[in-house]
Parts: structure tokens; sequence; C-alpha cells
């Protein structure tokens, strides 16, 4: 579904970002800020597999940590360019992706969803077990800032305006995809993967390139995420970031880019805000996904649309028919 | 009655599927000549509908042999086959519920497109040149059937007489050699049956070879050139429809003796 007006949403999101970044000068919130910009990366990805090729992941954050590690022992350990060891990792998650997803992707449904699980897990365990490579538990430091023309995003602000200007791209070409001819082919074996095959759309491999597709948005995140901290942890990438995600894509609304940005920024912003709460977060996050799911089922911003739209009608003395 | 395969575009050659002990389509053999509208009838559950999953590659025929323009298709997957040019509808309208009525149609254009993923992403000039190709042939398609003035609705907001045109609309828009109807007629009225009658007959003067599947004997006997009749998964039957409506084991097991004339 094209957004109307379409171009003045980018115009607007490109204003956001340049006004922020001149007129903003805490650090604090343009940390908050680059992690949305991480999660939104993550949760695009997640939105054109799940949200509009219908297909599961509960492994998500394997691909996300697959690329923070291949940037962060290539940069820290080894000394590679990290522009260089960012495309290594898109390598690596690719192909692990696609790896995977040829048995995987076989299955349907709940099968899917343990066995991206499963996937999910090992990586977990090989990034926590393998300290000679990873460090271990205790993580991996020393990983080097981007730069760029001899720029360093060292700084919040700086890796601010990077995200942001990576995430404006990834998101419009996401856009454009979806609305394509290959994002119709996605959407349409989601609806009716026989009458999709009918009309020749070999679903079984649009599957698996939307998974690799979808695997490069984690990995580029997690390049990303591996040079702003300069540090990296297994912590980060187990099997609850996974759900996280999952989340913040049904949150969000599936199939839908912008909400994917709206889903990402709530739940990242939420926790500061219940600190308080910290201990519960998964619970909270829980909670979130059963009220979404039973009240507003295609998520916030087409959600609260709808409840708009049904006050409007009833006002008027209409009823609502479906 | 010896296929002359010089002048069948799909041929049937003792085609067998059993499900477990049921044998669902016997040695069944029979063609279908390019620019004719063919009708397969028959009583609920004589296989016609696994006729039609044999046919377009969602079954895979136990015996027999399955050839469309001259090449053998039995067992291949079903988007070769669509690729190949046989188009179908379904039985239960499939619809991509989520889409608008355009967007099903662009999606029929699959096979005759070729932009891929990071096209899509990127926009090359070629990809939206393209794009502006496939939507004025969906928009073309929906003409055709007469759903222009709906194209930006939702599919799914169709009522049911329209989502079948939408179906036919959407296997059109694949511009197939061979078009599959799996009861098109199905759950329509009266007004709707005619004018899906005008559109096979306005298909077939355009010269469209179209195999369908039909219960609405009013229907198949205006537009079918020849008639299959199944019966328990077996051909009893196999010409055009004055010689049916005549044959005597087709009168018993399917059309009942109001069709005598």
């Amino acid at each position: 579904m094209t957004p109307p007006r379409f171009l003045n949403r980018w115009l607007l999101f490109a204003v956001a970002v340049g006004v922020i970044a001149a007129f903003m000068d805490q650090d604090y919130y343009y940390t908050l800020l680059n992690f949305i910009g991480i999660h939104t990366l993550l949760v695009v990805g997640l939105n054109l597999l799940l949200g509009y090729a219908g297909q599961i992941s509960l492994g998500h954050a394997a691909f996300f940590g697959l690329g923070a590690y291949t940037s962060g022992i290539l940069t820290a350990t080894c000394g590679v360019d990290p522009w260089l060891a960012l495309v290594a990792g898109l390598a690596v998650s690719g192909l692990a992706a696609f790896l995977i997803g040829i048995p995987a992707l076989k299955l349907r449904g709940y099968y899917l969803g343990m066995a991206t699980l499963g996937f999910g897990i090992i990586i977990y365990i090989i990034l926590n077990e393998a300290d000679g490579l990873t460090g271990g538990p205790s993580g991996l430091s020393g990983i080097p800032s981007l730069s760029l023309a001899g720029l360093a995003f060292n700084t919040p602000r700086r890796l601010y305006l990077l995200i942001w200007i990576i995430l404006g791209i990834i998101l419009a070409m996401s856009a454009n995809l979806v609305n394509s001819r290959t994002g119709r082919a996605i959407r349409a074996l989601h609806d009716g993967e026989a009458a999709a095959e009918s009309l020749g759309v070999d679903t079984f491999r649009l599957k698996l390139k939307i998974f690799v597709w979808s695997a490069l948005y984690a990995s580029l995140a997690g390049s990303l995420y591996a040079h702003t901290l300069n540090f990296v942890a297994p912590s980060s990438f187990g099997f609850m970031f996974s759900i996280k995600l999952v989340t913040m894509v049904v949150l969000g609304g599936m199939a839908s880019i912008w909400g994917s940005l709206l889903g990402a920024g709530t739940l990242t912003v939420l926790p500061e805000l219940l600190t308080v709460f910290h201990d519960f977060e998964m619970v909270i996050f829980g909670a979130i996904l059963m009220v979404v799911m039973i009240f507003l089922p295609r998520g916030l911003v087409r959600g609260i649309l709808d409840l708009c739209e049904s006050r409007r009608y009833k006002r008027q003395g209409g009823r609502i028919s479906f | 009655m010896g296929l002359k395969q010089e002048n069948i575009l799909l041929a049937l050659d003792n085609v067998s599927l059993a499900f477990g002990g049921l044998q669902a389509v016997e040695q069944v053999s029979f063609g279908v000549a390019p620019g004719a509208v063919k009708a397969v009838i028959g009583p609920n559950g004589a296989g016609k509908t696994t006729l039609f999953n044999l046919m377009t590659g969602f079954l895979t025929p136990q015996a027999g042999r399955i050839v469309f323009a001259g090449e053998e298709i039995q067992g291949r997957p079903a988007h070769r086959i669509a690729r190949r040019g046989i188009a179908r509808t379904f039985q239960l309208v499939q619809l991509f519920d989520h889409m608008t009525v355009l967007e099903n149609v662009m999606v029929g254009r699959h096979r005759l497109s070729h932009s891929g993923l990071l096209a899509g992403a990127l926009q090359f000039p070629w990809t939206r040149r393209e794009e502006k190709e496939i939507r004025a042939k969906a928009m073309e398609a929906l003409e055709f059937v007469g759903l222009a003035d709906r194209a930006r609705q939702s599919a799914a907001a169709l009522p049911l007489g329209l989502k079948r045109m939408l179906e036919i609309a959407r296997a059109l828009a694949s511009a197939p050699t061979l078009l599959l109807l799996d009861e098109p007629a199905s759950g329509l009225d009266a007004v709707e049956t005619e004018r899906l009658q005008d559109l096979i007959l306005e298909l077939r003067r355009q010269g469209l070879t179209t195999l369908l599947v039909e219960h609405d004997m009013g229907l198949t006997m205006e537009v079918a050139d020849e008639i299959a009749v199944l019966n328990y998964g077996k051909l009893i039957a196999d010409g055009p429809p004055r010689a049916i409506q005549k044959n005597p084991e087709v009168i018993a097991a399917y059309l009942g003796t109001d069709w005598q004339t």
C-alpha cells in the first residue's frame, strides 16, 4: 500500500533528522536516537520477512550478532578497515541465512519458528563459548569507530548523523521494494502461496531471498552497533532480543515500513522511562505484545487510525461493518 | 480417438493418480486443440479438480504423461508450468486479500517481467519503465473484465462475482497460452453467469485456448467446443456437446434425463 503524498514523508524525515542534529546538544538523547536507529534497521528487515512475506524468524538476533562480531573481530583483532569488515559481516550473515534458510524455509509456521529459534540459540552459544575468537561471555572490546574521509564517528552526535542517514536510505529502499515486482510477489506468497505459484512465482526461492535480505539488514545494524559501542558481548544477541524484535514489529504494525520506526522507537524509549521496572522488563514486553495483539492487531499506527475512523463513524450515526 | 500431436496444445496420456486406496484419476487421456474451449464435467468427486492440479503442477501423476506445447510437464513445479504459459483460477477463489485489485493483477505479470529484489529496492530507470508497463498491462486486463474503476480498492472487499472476474483478469494478465478455469460460475447469479459466458466467448474469439471445469450445464453447452466427462476418475465420454448430450452413459452418470432432446 503506497502511502499518500509519498515524497513528503521522506522530506519530513530528512528535515526532522537535520533539525535534531542542528539544535539538540545532549549526548544522552543522541545515544538513545542511535539505538532507535539501529533497532529500526533490524525491525524493518524483520518486518519484510515477517510482516510482508509472512515467514517468522525467532532467531534474528543471531544475524545481528554475526554482523557485530564479524565487524568486531576483524577490526579489533585483525586490524581490518571497519567498512571492509562491515561488508565481510554482510557476507557472513548472508551466507549463514542462505545455508539455514534452505532447510528451514521448507517448514511453515511454528516449525519455522522453532528452527530459527534453534539457530539463534546455537549462535548465542558459539559467541559465548568460542572465547579465543569472541572473547567469551565477557565480550570483545577495543573495537574502533567508523570513520569517513578523516572524520571519525566517535561522538553520539556524529554517529547519529551516520546511523540516521543510513536508516533513511534503508527505509526508502524498503518502501521501494514492497511496491515493486518482487515486493508484490513477496506479499502475494504471504496471502496465497498456491495462487502465487500458479502465476509463476517460485515461492521457495523468494522466501530464501527475502530471508537473506532481512539478515543483511540485521548484519548492517550489528556492525553499526559494534562500532557505536566499541564493545560487544553475547548477552546483546540472545533469544530475548529476538523476541523483543518481534514485539517491535507487531507493535509498529505488520507489513508497515513506517510502523517499524514507531515500534522500534517506542520499545527503545519505554525501558528508559520504566527503569524502575527494570527487572520486569520482559514481563512488560510480553504484556504489551498481548495487549497489542488483542486490541490493535494491525499495530499502533493503523490500529489507532482504525479506532479514530470507527469513532468518527459512530459519531455520524453510522455502523461499522466488516 | 488418436491424439494428433501437431494439432494438440495440451494432451493427457493415460494419467493416473490415487490417494491411498481412492483412485482419483484413472488412465485419463484427452487433448485440447489450440483455440478451442473444452469443458470437463462430471459429478462431485469425479476427479475434475484433481485433474487441474495435475496439469498445473500442484500434484504429480503416478503414471502417464501430460504434454503441453510439445513438452512433458507432469511433475514439474507449479511455477515452472505457469511460466510456460498455463494460467489457472481456483474453485475457491484465491486472491491476494491484502493487496489492491490492481496489485493482484500486477502479480499476474510476474512471469513476463524480470526486476529482482535489488532492482526493486534501488528503482533503476529500467525498473521504473518495466513497472509502468506492468501497470498498463494490468489495467488493460482489468478493463477487459470490467473492473478498471475498482483498481484501487482492496481485493478482499469485492463481492464474490467480481472476485471471480478479478481472478480471471489476474490469469489473463499473464498472457497465457492455455487458460484453466475451475468452476468459474459457482456462486454467481444469473446476470454474472451471463457476463462470464460473454467473457469466455470473447476470449475464444481472440483465439485463447480454454479448459474449464464447470457444473453449470447451460454455460458449458453454450461455450464449449468439446466436452470431456469424468466419472469416478475415469473418462467416460469425450466429444462435441451434442454427442455428449445424447451419450447414454453420460446421461446415466450425470446429466439426468432432462438433457435428452
